[in-house]
């Protein structure tokens, strides 16, 4: 704890000098400086306050999968710019934009792999991608993720964050709220385990499609998790938002969420619930 | 009721009052005016044609929005008998922003759901706006249920900004709600008809929009966004709503070519306000006929063409290996 303590110094510009950029930075959670080491050894968790920091959906695959059983699926689809969507930027150069900052295609992963033992179809969205908006991509591998947990009779398990629709496509992208969630209740008909788990932030139409459905909904702690964004709920209302809206443990007190796992705990917890709902492996 | 023109029909209401005056003038003081007012009754034949065949995207969206267009209840009461509104969630509350009921069509007897706004003050705080809670959705889910049953298809009738965001939306789980019922349309085992007849606001929208076929009135909007909040996070100003509904592609002729609807059902010129009659004919011809074509169909086979509609959704390159399989 003495460490890294907290500088004293309190302009901003002081602090950026103090903290050597990629090595470490400061906790949003309790503000005290963390370095890149400590959180990598720690799954990205602050080691002295539990802040949840971003994963990219690769680390994730690899913290919750048997190792080595990870197999991808449909890498080589490719968003299209159907719309010719221009804005003060193409979708076209945003695409080609974070593919290159992220090294992803777009912004989920999806294939299949061992959790303990039991088979599972799985599905990773990484927020860095276009704020893991769901387009035509987002979608389809999601439901063939969905499709081939149905057809192979394995568990599903989509690790969601999402700032909702990806208006670039524009209803092509509404229309992947109902293609995930019409492939989810056929899976739900083979009476197979659906587990879904929210990070920080899952929002919008991700979070008003597949997000909610999961036989059993766990979050991270802390996460954000709502339908419209706060500051529209304010502009439209008038009214303060009360303590701890939208965040995981408030929806866990409103009886959305079933459990709220740190992410240490989360393949422990993941394998005993298919202990639970799954055939045995 | 005196038509309120928009922006963009003001020649055409500038016309068609001086045509007024014109042969009022003729009646009053007897006097023959006629090559005066046949001359202004081709003009404002051409101007209507020039303004109302060239509609651009953001105009159909004030049309859509017009206060005076038909709301849901007025399609309602002109193409259905026998209303009968069945309130309540069983749970929370009634949401008078989504009124549903049983009503007849022809001699088929329907469970219908809708959204319906308020055409004033008063109404819109009753309604709304036509913004629904999750209570909404629910009570849906409950009728459609019911269809079930008793094997009745869903007629559902779309006219919403959005879902409402607000507390009591998040607290008791808008999200949920709506997802809930995009999983469950899929799969009920009754014919489903969504016609969008104004506004169709995103996810507010879908929330009763998983049909076997879904139809839009030809002025309808139907987006994943509003253009004014596609143009804040685009332009970083609402003022480019324009150019957003453009970009879009949220017309009933742009969402026809997308596959995202199935039918465009003809508006009278100028908006289905300006002839209620006109356009609730259209729509209940629409209905009747898609829905005889639906009940002949056998469910597995419905409930297969309905999955595989929206299965087919989305626009997306790939290599012809199928990786990891
Ligand atoms: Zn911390």
């Amino acid at each position: 704890m003495a460490i890294f303590k907290k500088p004293t110094l309190k302009t901003s510009q002081r602090k950026k000098r103090d903290i050597p950029q990629g090595l470490f930075q400061k906790c949003p959670g309790c503000e005290e400086v963390v370095s890149e080491i400590e959180l990598n050894e720690n799954l990205r968790v602050c080691p002295r306050c539990d802040y949840h920091f971003a994963v990219s959906a690769k680390e994730r695959i690899g913290n919750l999968l048997d190792s080595q059983t990870f197999v991808e699926m449909d890498a080589d689809l490719k968003s299209i710019d159907t719309l010719r969507f221009q804005g003060m930027a193409s979708y076209k150069d945003r695409l080609k934009n974070y593919q290159e900052r992220t090294g992803l295609t777009d912004a989920v992963i999806s294939g299949h792999g061992m959790i303990e033992g039991y088979k599972v179809a799985l599905a990773v969205m990484d927020f860095g991608f276009l704020a893991a908006t769901m387009g035509s991509v987002v979608g389809e591998r999601i439901t063939r993720a969905i499709e081939y947990g149905t057809d192979e009779r394995a568990a599903v398990i989509i690790v969601a964050a999402s700032g909702g629709a990806r208006m670039y496509e524009g209803m092509l992208s509404l229309m992947q709220m109902a293609k995930t969630s019409g492939a989810l209740a056929r899976h739900a008909d083979a009476r197979l385990p659906y587990l879904s788990v929210l990070t920080n932030p899952t929002t919008a139409g991700v979070m008003a499609s597949f997000a909610s459905l999961g036989d059993v909904i766990i979050a991270e702690p802390k996460s954000m998790i709502g339908f419209a964004g706060p500051r529209v709920i304010k502009e439209t209302t008038h009214q303060d938002l009360p303590k701890g809206f939208q965040t995981a443990e408030f929806l866990e007190e409103r009886g959305l969420i079933d459990m709220i796992v740190h992410r240490k705990k989360m393949r422990e917890t993941i394998s005993q619930l298919l202990g639970y709902l799954s055939s045995a492996p | 009721m005196d038509l309120q023109p928009l922006d963009f029909e003001k020649p055409i209401f500038e016309l068609e009052r001086r045509l007024q005056d014109l042969k009022e003038h003729s009646r009053e003081h007897d006097v023959d005016l006629d090559s005066e007012v046949k001359a202004i009754e081709a003009k404002l034949r051409d101007t209507r044609r020039e303004i109302y065949g060239n509609l651009s995207a953001w105009q159909r969206v004030q049309i859509a929005r017009h206060v005076q267009r038909p709301f849901a209840l007025d399609y309602v009461e002109r193409c259905f008998t026998g209303w009968t509104e069945l309130r309540g969630d069983r749970c929370f509350a009634d949401d008078k922003a989504m009124p549903a009921g049983l009503a007849t069509l022809d001699a088929t007897r329907c469970v219908v759901i809708t959204h319906q706004k308020g055409r004033n003050t008063k109404e819109n705080v009753m309604r709304n706006f036509g913004c629904a809670h999750p209570e909404g959705y629910r009570k849906a889910l409950r009728l459609m249920r019911l269809a079930q049953k008793f094997n009745l298809p869903v007629i559902s009738l779309i006219d919403t900004p959005g879902a409402f965001p607000g507390i009591g939306s998040e607290e008791r789980h808008i999200s949920e709600a709506i997802a809930v019922n995009l999983r469950e349309m899929m799969n009920l085992r009754v014919p489903i008809i969504a016609a969008v007849i104004g506004e169709g606001g995103s996810g507010g929208a879908l929330g009763i929009g998983v049909a076997d076929r879904v139809l839009i009135l030809e002025n309808s909007y139907y987006s994943v966004i509003s253009p004014e909040a596609c143009s804040a996070i685009l332009w970083r100003d609402r003022k480019h709503a324009p150019e957003a509904a453009e970009a879009l592609k949220l017309t009933a002729h742009d969402l026809l070519k997308l596959e995202v609807v199935d039918e465009i059902v003809d508006e009278p010129e100028g908006g289905a306000h300006r002839d209620y009659e006109t356009a609730a004919f259209n729509l209940s011809s629409a209905l009747r006929k898609n829905l005889a074509k639906l009940l002949e169909t056998p469910t597995d086979q419905l409930l297969k063409k309905r999955y595989k509609k929206f299965r087919g959704l989305g626009n997306f390159a790939e290599s012809k290996t199928n990786s990891g399989r």
